[in-house]
């Protein structure tokens, strides 16, 4: 028998049932309304009261209106047809809604059950196999999606039957398997996943040890990203921090990309989906629509989706990380999640914590980046989930609870500045206040060094202290002005403003300049690397600074040429004729 | 709104602030309206038979025996053709002396948009105004503000821009507009001869504030029957939201909710989003535009009322008094329009977004100028040459008082360019400058 109840009190979509038998802590339950059902979630049992959020508007709720619990929480579907979804945070498809507007208690299935897939199996009868272990095999497109035993089977079972190579739909039993009880278990291609429970099923979790590459100078040679990596883009609105996030996307080497548009505008949802069919994945030439998977709750869906929209996102890159693939996972942003929990917390009447956000924000926004990293799978394989949030601090001020409790968390920061978005400095990442842990690994090290070339930390370490002496120099030169300072100020100033203006600044929306590959980053590094190992000797500021105009200059227009073409060698002969005619 | 036959009336209320009653009730559903005393009022929360009710109007002289009677529905408009050229108070009644308006009743404030059911912004909104087309192009289905102190004239460049764009309908929602700019609003529109395209909402500084609460969602409404039944391009002038976000703020203080940053409450990103997401390019060509205007307390824009406005819009046009040109300027740094890629460069001419960046970066260095110059430091060639370019460059592109085309603006800039600067000092690709330098 279902535990029922009656709806008692409303505030927002915070709703108290009173109910007539147990229920569970996050627990899913419909609340009839007319004839529609609207699905909530119970966050906090009290006696026999239930206090619930409603995924949906509670206009027109009544005080006595029937409640009915489900029994389960809420569940990710996971199969065969999720690559190029586009979902709401509740895992609804919006493409097959029907009408303009979102209908209330319009509940539609994540995964198509018509659709035939040519199946093929992995294992053999009489295998013993573990949760996640593979099954057999489907073609999604380009990605061969492995049928796995589902997450939820617990301990070791023995493959009593499996399909042969076929055609079937997701809802066919591909095989069957005997459990440690002796019972029999049907597995179709379809399992069912809680989705804020971390999935296991794999052997290990070693420290991360490669690389993403994401064709953004700044990230991958500054501050680069582990594969199965954490980091975190915090700044103020209008610095990028969409524009950045996109770039990571389109460019991110990763097989799959999962975006969780969190509580942001519709529009950027717009111009994904629209947009990604077009556009080419720089490491494979496919369509980028077909490596994504888009959950969508925007910032006028109803906020108790947003919370679980993050989850559900999460849920989805750990299944194909189970699969064996890299997996890139991009929120936007954090904060609106953050600030979800805020809501419900202040409806419920909690205490509150620092500006008003739950006490425990810090331990989810933690447990949640734990669910990523690169995994050792039972057969050896290894996936990896990669994970990228934006904070979106209020009042552009790092020092509140959702950007300190993330840089807890998180192994990068890229910290966005108002400042340099104001001077139109893209990617308006700080280069001296972001960091990456991950430089610091040995193993990251290593990889580097075999991918571009012995000696490149030690390059890179030389290029950000130049940065920061530059910083230093400037700060110095406003105080004492021009001529209150020694000359190699002025050099060390301008050898500063040439990595940012020729390296760390990047056109995104220029189609040659917007992704740099590794070989071209290791390139445009050395030669201006070269120029600021040179002692110089100007014996005047404006000629200092006329010269490093007309550098920086040469080497933007190398960035906006096609590697190696003709015009760029010719801006890389010109940069070298300046550096011969030095001095004369 | 008129009563239903039959309803049962409440004569006991258990308390009242000044923004809010309770009562014990039965069968009252969430967000339904109802009369406290004659007064419009909203449920906002049950707790068992208790009901709260939110009243627009305030409780001054509410007794503790006003009869209270519930309407079964939540806030509606009648929509129809005949809403244009009309002038409306918060709950949707003629204020301009003419008849009660026919048509279906729709409920406000209702679902949102499937994002999948979208369509790309893609159509140039021209203003004439250089600091927007130039710098912030708009864009059809475009969320943005004015971010502007009190004191600067934001009513009147959103006049000026509303009766430029090439929009079917023009809808405003006035929040607390003092009377003055009630009667400059209907003014302008009359004296443009735009009257029968304009339909307004008003709530002016004479009435009470929580009324204010009701003006969005019926101007969005009334909005939504254009752009959505009648595909129609609508822009939407929705003035002064801090005054919106004020009234929020008062009705969660009585309801005695935990403030969170500026005593602001803590829905008040989703409370905000929940209107400007209204903002819509739709399938069938229909669009809403929305401009706002959010005022700043001396230019801070980390209050939480724009720093929540600025997350959720696609930009801001941020309005300042420039000393050195002695003009109202649109502040170029401070000022951004998150969908000027759409049409830039593809709406305009090739050369759009690089002269925009280089303009914007030449400005900034007479800003470094300028700082030097105050602090008493010698100033170099290059310095002096980037203050004059700056009055050249506030007079004739960032002035509010500018009315040019787009082509003219760029070729403005390119002028003024070539006047102070060599081509290697703009920072342009080189393809362009051989095309249009001392073109």
């Amino acid at each position: 028998m279902a535990t029922t109840g009656i709806v008692t009190g409303i505030v927002s979509n915070l709703v108290t049932v009173k109910v007539d038998g147990p229920v569970g802590e996050n627990e899913l339950c419909y609340i009839a309304l007319g004839g529609t059902n609207l699905l909530a979630e119970v966050i906090k049992v009290t006696g026999d009261k239930a206090s619930v959020q409603v995924f949906e508007s509670t206009r027109g709720l009544k005080n006595g209106d029937s409640v009915t619990f489900l029994g389960r929480m809420l569940e990710a579907s996971l199969g065969p047809g999720l690559l190029s979804g586009i979902y709401d945070g509740l895992q609804n498809d919006l493409t097959t809604m029907t009408g303009v507007f979102l209908k209330r208690g319009e509940y539609t299935d994540p995964l198509d059950h018509k659709k035939l897939w040519d199946y093929k199996p992995l294992a053999s009868v009489g295998d013993v196999v573990k949760a996640s272990d593979w099954l057999g095999e489907v073609q999604e497109g380009w990605l061969p999606h492995k049928i796995m035993v589902p997450f939820k089977f617990e301990g070791e079972y023995k493959v009593k039957s499996l399909a042969p190579a076929g055609s079937y739909n997701i809802d066919t039993e591909i095989a069957v398997l005997t459990g440690p009880d002796g019972e029999d278990h049907p597995v179709t291609m379809i399992q069912k996943w809680p989705v804020k429970v971390a999935v296991r099923g794999y052997a290990e979790k070693p420290r991360p040890s490669g690389i993403m590459e994401t064709g953004v100078r700044i990230i991958d040679t500054f501050n680069p990203i582990a594969e199965g990596g954490t980091g975190f883009i915090p700044g103020p609105f209008g610095c990028g921090k969409t524009v950045l996030q996109h770039a990571i996307a389109k460019q991110g080497e990763a097989d799959i990309v999962v975006m969780a548009a969190c509580g942001e505008r519709a529009n950027e949802v717009v111009e994904i989906f629209t947009e990604y069919p077009e556009l080419v994945d720089p490491h494979t030439g496919r369509k980028l629509m077909e490596r994504t998977v888009i959950i969508c709750n925007t910032s006028n869906m109803p906020v108790a989706a947003r919370e679980a929209s993050v989850y559900t996102a999460m849920t989805i890159c750990e299944y194909y990380r189970a699969m064996g693939y890299r997996c890139l996972l991009l929120a936007d942003s954090t904060s609106r999640w953050a600030q979800a929990l805020r809501e419900m917390s202040n409806r419920m009447e909690e205490l509150p914590g620092q500006d008003a956000f739950p006490v425990d924000l810090s331990a989810i926004i933690s447990n949640f980046y734990a669910r990523a990293g690169r995994v050792v799978l039972g057969n050896g394989q290894t996936g990896a989930v990669t994970f990228i949030g934006t904070v979106s601090p209020a009042g552009g001020n790092l020092k509140e609870p959702v950007t300190e409790s993330t840089k807890k968390a998180a192994r990068c920061f890229y910290a966005l500045e108002q400042n340099r978005a104001d001077q139109k400095r893209y990617p308006a990442v700080n280069p001296v206040e972001s960091y990456s842990k991950y430089l610091e690994y040995p193993e990251i090290q290593r990889t580097l060094e075999s991918i571009v070339e012995p000696g490149w930390i030690a390059k890179v370490l030389k290029a950000k202290n130049y940065v920061r002496r530059g910083k230093e120099m400037a700060e110095q030169i406003n105080i004492l002005g021009d001529d209150g300072v020694p000359m190699s100020y002025h050099e060390a100033f301008w050898k500063s403003e040439l990595i940012d203006f020729a390296f760390l600044q990047q056109d995104a929306f220029d189609p040659i300049d917007s992704v740099c590959p590794m070989e071209r980053q290791k390139f445009m590094l050395d030669l201006i690397l070269d120029i600021c190992d040179r002692k110089l000797e100007f014996d005047d500021y404006e000629k200092c600074r006329a010269w490093f105009k007309e550098l920086i200059n040469l080497a933007r227009q190398m960035n906006y040429s096609e590697y190696k073409s003709a015009a760029f060698e010719k801006y890389h002969d010109s940069i070298t004729q300046l550096l011969n005619d030095y001095g004369k | 709104m008129a009563n239903k036959a039959y309803q049962r009336t409440y004569t006991r209320l258990q308390a009242i602030t000044k923004a809010t009653v309770s009562l014990d009730a039965k069968g009252v559903a969430n967000e339904e309206l109802a009369s406290v005393g004659g007064k419009l009022a909203q449920v906002v929360k049950t707790s068992g038979d208790r009901v709260t009710l939110q009243v627009f109007s305030g409780t001054e002289g509410v007794p503790t025996n006003a009869e209270v009677s519930f309407f079964g529905a939540p806030p509606t408009l009648k929509v129809s053709e005949q809403l244009a050229g009309r002038f409306f108070n918060a709950y949707g009644k003629p204020i301009d002396g003419g008849p009660e308006i026919e048509g279906e009743e729709r409920q406000t404030g209702g679902p949102s948009v499937n994002p999948y059911k979208r369509r790309q912004p893609s159509e140039l909104i021209p203003t004439g105004i250089a600091g927007i087309d130039l710098n912030n192009t708009l864009v059809s289905g475009q969320k943005i503000p004015f971010f502007a102190d009190p004191d600067q004239p934001y009513n009147q460049v959103m006049a000026d821009v509303a009766l430029r764009a090439d929009v079917d309908k023009i809808i405003l929602g006035g929040m607390g507009l003092s009377n003055d700019d009630y009667l400059f609003f209907r003014h302008a529109f009359e004296g443009a001869g735009a009257l029968d395209r304009i339909v307004s909402f008003v709530n002016t500084t004479e009435e009470p504030p929580v009324e204010r609460l009701l003006i969005p969602d019926m101007a969005l409404a009334a909005a939504e029957y254009f752009a959505v039944d009648k595909n129609e391009k609508v822009l939407v002038l929705l003035t002064d939201m801090t005054l919106y976000a004020d009234a929020l703020s008062i009705v969660s203080n009585r309801m005695d909710q935990i403030p969170s940053k500026d005593s602001m409450p803590g829905s008040l990103y989703s409370d905000l989003a929940k209107i400007y997401e209204k903002a819509v390019q739709l399938p069938d060509g229909g669009s809403i535009t929305i401009i706002a205007v959010t005022t700043l307390n001396d230019g801070d824009i980390t209050h939480a009322i724009p720093d929540n406005t600025g997350y959720i819009t696609e930009g801001q046009i941020f309005l300042r008094a420039d000393s050195d040109s002695g003009c109202v300027i649109v502040d170029p740094f401070r000022s951004l329009s998150r969908l000027k890629q759409l049409v830039q460069g593809k709406k305009t001419r090739e050369d759009h977004s690089q002269v925009m960046n280089a303009g914007v970066r030449l400005y900034a260095d007479a800003q470094n100028a300028k700082t030097k110059m105050q602090n008493g430091f010698d100033l170099s060639d290059y310095d002096l040459r980037c203050l004059d370019y700056a009055k050249d460059y506030a007079k004739e592109l960032l002035s509010i008082d500018v009315n040019i085309t787009i082509t003219e603006m760029l070729d403005t800039a390119w002028r003024i360019f070539a006047k102070y600067f060599s081509p290697d000092e703009t920072g342009i690709k080189q393809s362009l400058i051989d095309k249009y330098w001392n073109a």
